[in-house]
Order: C-alpha cells, then structure tokens, then sequence
C-alpha cells in the first residue's frame, strides 16, 4: 500500500505546479451552475410554487445532485487525458515500473490521488452550497460527500481501464460527448428522472450518476430509505470492482508486454 | 558461461559478489509476440564491474532482451536470473538493485530536474534526507546542478537524457541498463554522456547497454554480443572480434563500374576479402598502402579512395551481409 501511495504523492508534486489550470472546472463551475440555476432558475421555480420533490426550494434539490455531477466530471477529467499521457505521450509510468512498483499499484495510487481530489473539490462545494444554504454541513452532508466520492470512483476506474487502450488522446472525446455530458444533463441532477419518458427512465438508471445522485440527495434531505440505499450503493460498489478488474487487463495488456 | 577475461579494476561495488558470479545470466532466451519472435534463444552473462554491449540494427531484439532483464517484460521461454532471481517472480527485489536509462525520455516534465531526482529515490522508499544527499552529488554527476530549480521541459535533449542517467543512478544501482543511450543527440551531447559513463565505468559500476552505433560499442564496452533478426550472432571484446572477422585495415573507394574488375584483380594478392556495395567497394587487407600501391600499379585511379582501421561495422556487415543502419 506504500507503493501506491507513492503514486499519490508524485501526484501532489505534480499538482502544486498546474493546480491552476484544473481551478475552473472543478471549482468555479460547480459553483456558477448552483448560482445560475439554482438562484436563478430556482427562484421562477419557487415562485410558481412548482412541487419540487423532497426539498423545500429548487437550489435545495440542485445542490446535492451538482455534488454529485461535479465528483463526476472531476473524476472523468482526472482519469481520462493525465493518464493517457502517463502511458502514451511522456510514458511516466514506463518510469516509475523501472523501479520496484508494479501495475497493480499505479491503479490504486491512482485511484486513491482522485479521491483525495474529489474529497477536496466535494468540500469546497459543500462549503459554498453552504454559504447559499443550499446545504448544511452536517454528519449527514459529510456522509453525502462520500458516497459522492465513491461514486467518482466508480467512474474512475472504468475510465482509467478504457485509457490504457487508447493509442491517442482524441477517442476521449467521444468518451466525454456522448457519454459523460448526456449523464451530466440526465441522470437526475436537475430534475427528477420521472420527468422523462419511460424508456428514458430505464436508460437513466444504469447511470452510476443517478445512483450517486439518489445517495447524496436523500442523505441530505433525510428521504433515503435503507433498501434503496442499499441497491445504489451495491450498484456503485459492483461497478467500481468492475472497473478496476478491467484496469488492471487492460494496463499490463498496455505496460507489461 | 565464461567466455571473456575480466579486467581487474578498483571498485567501489557495495554488495560483494564472487567475481565468477555472473550478474546476469539467460539460457535460450526468448521472447515471442503474437506475430512474431523477437528475441529467438539467446545466451550470454554479465559479470560484475563489466561494461557488456549488445550491437545490433534496429529490431534486432536489443530492446526486447533489455525490457525482460528490466521485468517490464515477461519472459516467453528460457531461462533469465538476474542477480540469482526469476523476473517472473522477484521482479520488484530485481528492480530495486537496477538502474534504468530507456531509448525514450520518460522524465516527469512538469516538475523541476530536483524533484524528479527526488521523487523517483521515494519509489526505492529512500529516506528523504539521504535523497536529498544523492541528488545534489547526482546533479554535480552529470553537470546539471544550476539547473536543479528549473523545469524539465525546456531543456535540450543533452541535458535530459544526463538528468535521466542521474535519476537511473539514484538508488545506487548495482546493473546499470541503458538502451541506446545516445541516439538522438547532437556529436557534443553524445560525447558528454559517454564521458560520464566512462566515469561510471572507472568507478566499477556494471553496465549492460545497447546501441546501433559501433563507435560506442567500441568506446565503451569490455564485451559485446552483436544481434541481428534475434539472435545473437558473435560475442567478444571489440578488438578480438574485429581481429577474428576483419583485417586490420580497410580501403574504400568509390569506382565506376566498369573499373571495378580491374581493381579486384589489382589487389586480389593483398586483399583477403572484397566487399560490395551499392555505392562504394572496401577493400579487407592487412596493409592498406600495399593494395593502394597495386592498384596504382595497375593504372586505377579511383574517384575517391579512403583508409581507415576496422570497426565493428564490418564485422557487422561480414556476418550478416547487411550493415548496421540500413
């Protein structure tokens, strides 16, 4: 586990020189959405006295769910381009396997390194939806920021597989234009899902993100029950094992050759 | 399997091993790829304080071998034990004692040349003030210490390629392994980093590289295997092989074709063999001046005429048909 660590730290390294070029998009647009939407929208919402599921304002629905969209976009950024230039571009992971770690720690290092990012990007959210109170920080919000972490995770961990079969870096955008933005846009982080029609519902529910969503929403409001807990978070949990079975074939089909 | 002499030198080699220990040693080595084979039965050993040499054209199956003494790379079949161990299951005790110089730069760009020293010692779990320690004598090494503080990005390929020797030494090593360490490099480039590899080398470091240029097989090596189609296809000390399949001399000139029988007739007498190629003839003999004088003699004055010693090269192209960089 030290080894893996190791990954984490080279990271931070790294980190403290381009922490600037990441402060937008996980930062500042989570916030500009929540002031956007939630304020703006929110407030003509409100207005019309519009039933908003289980929250008492609109900007009270959206917060929870832009968490959670924010650990996903952070996590699907993270995964994608820095680990197609470790491997392809400025090969630092043919580096770092001349030496005594392995595969398997690369995967977890990083993996641990993105849940130190979404942990911070979760809090700095947290405390900004906070200051709009749109949430609280509460046992029940901090529990919220981790299934949001864990959901991140998931994410992770399939993209971080589907990386090290790239042979260059323009396949992300497909990645990102036809699957992570139509997550983003509907799987339950500005409206209930049951505003789309049925079989669109079905589709919505594959969407790690809308299990992530119904986590750290009902943890916040209060409305989770324990059996739907359990399935979002079993659904998670699959995933996130799935995906690192998968990292780990397709990084020593890619490293170890 | 001892086949050469060992030079005795001064060493400062901090595990002591039997001299007739080899470091490194690989029976029937092989690797295969799904379509084709890369590296086809080879044998050889490195001893300690060595500097063993693998020459070959490119895809002879130099970086292969090297990629499955690293462990970045599983063996197909044979047998390969470095430092007594199996890579297939001690890769990281093997990695710990290895030093690594790759054909492509693999530096962290976005930090600075002092923290990729020091982060790399982190991953041999060396402790923070003993890394700092190395690093600083490392960076005086190869003559980068005003550079500790800037970026790695903008500097030249020299200068990279000496910051990525100084992080290969940084776990003090006991087998350095460079895979064509100077290609790519302006001539002043190269011969800085052959510099400090013979500083390396005077120092009783082992070092096991591969290259296609003969000059530094020549330069640098005690031993060398030469490679071609993944095999190995001769192995000694650059002078014994140049002695065994070249003469000592060799004359190359450039003729039209026509006067090309008259000059093989010429020095048939001194000329112990005739090589053709498609632009020039060379002529193998032990006395360059005599089969210059009877070629002379015979009225031939070819366009350009040239004498210079044997080199690996030729042995190369005697062996193979074919010459190092086609």
């Amino acid at each position: 586990m030290t080894r893996a660590l190791r990954i984490v730290q080279r990271n931070a390294v790294v980190y403290r020189h381009v922490w600037r070029g990441s402060l937008f998009s996980s930062f500042l647009q989570p916030t500009l959405y929540l002031m956007a939407l939630g304020l703006g929208v929110g407030s003509l919402i409100d207005a019309r006295r519009a039933v908003v599921v289980g929250a008492p304002s609109y900007v009270q629905f959206l917060a929870p769910g832009l968490l959670a969209a924010a650990c996903m976009q952070v996590a699907s950024f993270e995964s994608a381009w820095p680990i197609a230039g470790k491997i392809l571009w400025n090969r630092n992971y043919h580096a770092i396997l001349a030496t005594p770690l392995r595969v398997d720690d690369l995967i977890v290092g990083e993996l641990c390194w993105i849940a130190v990012r979404l942990t911070t990007v979760g809090t700095a959210f947290l405390i900004v939806a906070s200051l709009f109170h749109a949430m609280s920080i509460a046992p029940a919000t901090l529990l919220a920021l981790a299934m949001a972490v864990l959901m991140g995770l998931a994410f992770s961990a399939s993209i971080l597989a589907y990386a090290a079969t790239l042979k260059n870096g323009k396949d992300f955008n497909v990645l990102f234009r036809f699957v992570v933005t139509p997550l983003f846009m509907f799987s339950g982080v500005f409206f209930p899902i049951d505003r789309l029609a049925v079989p669109l519902q079905w589709i919505a529910q594959v969407s790690p993100l809308y299990h992530g969503v119904q986590l750290v929403r009902g943890l916040t409001l209060g409305a989770l029950s324990l059996p739907a807990a359990a399935i979002h978070l079993t659904y998670l949990l699959l995933l996130l094992i799935a995906g690192f079975a998968a990292a780990r074939s397709t990084f020593r089909r890619k490293l170890y050759a | 399997m001892n086949g050469a002499v060992i030079l005795p030198r001064a060493a400062t080699i901090h595990r002591l091993m039997s001299r007739d220990t080899p470091l490194i040693v690989a029976r029937d080595l092989t690797k295969r790829f799904k379509d084709f084979t890369a590296v086809d039965g080879v044998n050889f050993a490195v001893h300690p304080a060595e500097s063993f040499g693998f020459l070959g054209p490119n895809g002879a199956g130099k970086t292969s071998t090297m990629r499955m003494i690293g462990c970045v790379s599983p063996v197909t079949d044979g047998v390969l034990r470095v430092f007594g161990m199996d890579p297939r299951t001690h890769a990281s005790a093997i990695k710990a004692r290895l030093g690594v110089v790759p054909q492509q730069d693999n530096l962290d760009n976005e930090i600075t040349v002092r923290e990729n020293l020091l982060m790399y010692a982190r991953y041999f779990d060396i402790p923070r003030e003993v890394a700092a320690r190395r690093a600083d004598d490392l960076l005086t090494f190869v003559q980068l210490s005003e550079r500790a503080n800037s970026e790695v990005e903008p500097l030249s390929g020299g200068m990279k390629r000496r910051l990525t020797i100084a992080r290969s030494l940084i776990n003090e090593p006991e087998v350095i392994l460079l895979d064509e360490p100077t290609t790519g490099l302006d001539p002043q480039a190269r011969h800085a980093i052959w510099d400090r590899l013979y500083r390396l080398k005077q120092r009783g470091a082992t070092l096991l590289l591969t290259t296609h240029y003969m000059e530094e097989a020549e330069q640098l090596c005690d031993r060398v295997v030469i490679m071609d189609r993944a095999r190995i296809i001769a192995e000694g000390s650059p002078r014994a092989l140049i002695e065994q399949y070249s003469t000592r001399e060799v004359v190359e000139l450039r003729a039209p074709d026509d006067e090309r029988s008259v000059i093989r007739e010429a020095v048939s007498a001194v000329a112990e063999r005739i090589q053709e190629l498609p632009d020039r003839l060379q002529i193998y003999t032990a006395d360059a001046e005599c089969a210059l004088e009877a070629m002379r003699a015979a009225g031939v004055h070819p366009e350009s005429a040239l004498v210079r010693r044997s080199t690996l090269e030729d042995v190369f192209l005697r062996l193979t048909g074919h010459a190092l960089i086609d």
